[in-house]
């Protein structure tokens, strides 16, 4: 059990440098070379990166920008594109709350919550002390942060410097790595979830491209949670 | 307005945008117990939208990835998953092979 700060700093910065500061480092570049080619400036760049911190509604807010999307729809598309960091939020703060004496730092430390934060304290949090969990999520998730802001820096300067299927890759590397961060969960109906999830995905945001991802979740979600109540009556 | 100045205000309101998501999950879950059905729920609900969001990035994609063929999206995310599962559940040696097979695939096709 992890239980001094001293522990949890050197556990958050092994889990955090190396792959997932690599990837952040990496997907922001593709993130940095986009906005500087859908007009934005560094500033805008490394704001939208910091605060809206999350990959698929920033490149949203790039591509509909680019696109000449009013800004209304703009904002409303890339709101409904994170509407994953609601359940995220929900699914994750529980298990940190009691390390922290004042609620209110849940509203400012929900700002760093990622993808890669979340996967990192589902997996880590079991074998960390409570005190020490808001440690551990504050350092792992601000190093994710670190590396995401210098990934947009490079990308924004190194445009047009990288081969074609290079700069793909980069592109590629998002879905692939979520994907492989997500499968290797042990949790029963989590991995129902997900197969459910696959084909839904695509199907709803082909429907409708707005709610598209919120249906899946709940649609999705939902049948998950039954099938795992049918499957263990109590 | 300028152009500059309107993009700015985008800029803030997608941010304020998506804070808003965190915020009522952090309101919401200060009386959420982790041990109760609505949390498994709730991280049902997680994990399928984002099972969704990545298929969707795989089979729909909305940026450059387009330019790409689905046959090598596909190959590139099952070679991924499958040297996962079989090479000891190693995260870095699942996307090092997925990601070298689709770049190679792009480059050589």
């Amino acid at each position: 059990m992890i239980d001094t700060p001293g522990q949890t700093y050197r556990q958050a910065a092994r889990d955090a440098f190396g792959f997932p500061a690599i990837m952040l480092l990496a997907s922001m570049t593709g993130f940095g070379s986009l906005a500087r080619e859908s007009g934005l400036t560094l500033g805008m760049a490394l704001s939208t990166t910091a605060g809206i911190w999350g990959l698929p509604g920033q490149l949203a807010l790039a591509e509909m920008h680019a696109a000449g999307v009013s800004a209304l729809f703009v904002i409303l598309a890339v709101s409904l594109a994170n509407a994953r960091f609601f359940p995220m939020a929900v699914s994750f703060i529980p298990l940190m709350r009691g390390g922290v004496r004042h609620y209110g730092w849940m509203y400012a430390l929900v700002q760093l919550l990622s993808i890669n934060s979340w996967a990192a304290g589902l997996k880590r949090f079991p074998d960390i002390a409570m005190s020490q969990r808001p440690r551990y999520y504050v350092a792992f998730a601000g190093i994710c942060m670190g590396a995401g802001l210098l990934g947009t820096v490079v990308g924004f300067f190194g445009i047009g410097a990288m081969p074609p299927p290079a700069a793909l890759g980069l592109i590629f590397l998002n879905p692939l790595f979520f994907a492989v961060l997500l499968a290797g969960t042990r949790l029963g109906p989590a991995i129902g979830a997900m197969l459910i999830g696959v084909p839904l995905g695509p199907v709803f945001h082909w429907l409708s491209p707005e709610w598209g991802l919120l249906v899946t979740g709940l649609v999705g979600g939902t049948l998950a949670f039954w099938l795992h109540r049918a499957r263990k009556p109590e | 307005m300028s152009e500059h100045l309107l993009l700015w205000l985008v800029v803030i309101g997608a941010i304020g945008a998506t804070y808003l998501w965190r915020l009522l999950g952090a309101l919401f879950s200060r009386r959420v117990n982790p041990e109760s059905d609505l949390f498994l729920w709730i991280t049902c609900v997680s994990y399928a939208m984002l099972a969704g969001l990545i298929s969707r990035m795989v089979l729909l994609p909305v940026g450059p990835l387009v330019e790409v063929e689905l046959w090598i999206r596909l190959v590139g995310m099952a070679v991924g998953l499958s040297v996962f599962f079989l090479l000891g559940r190693r995260v870095l040696t699942g996307v090092g092979t997925g990601l070298a097979v689709f770049v190679a695939l792009v480059a050589y096709t």
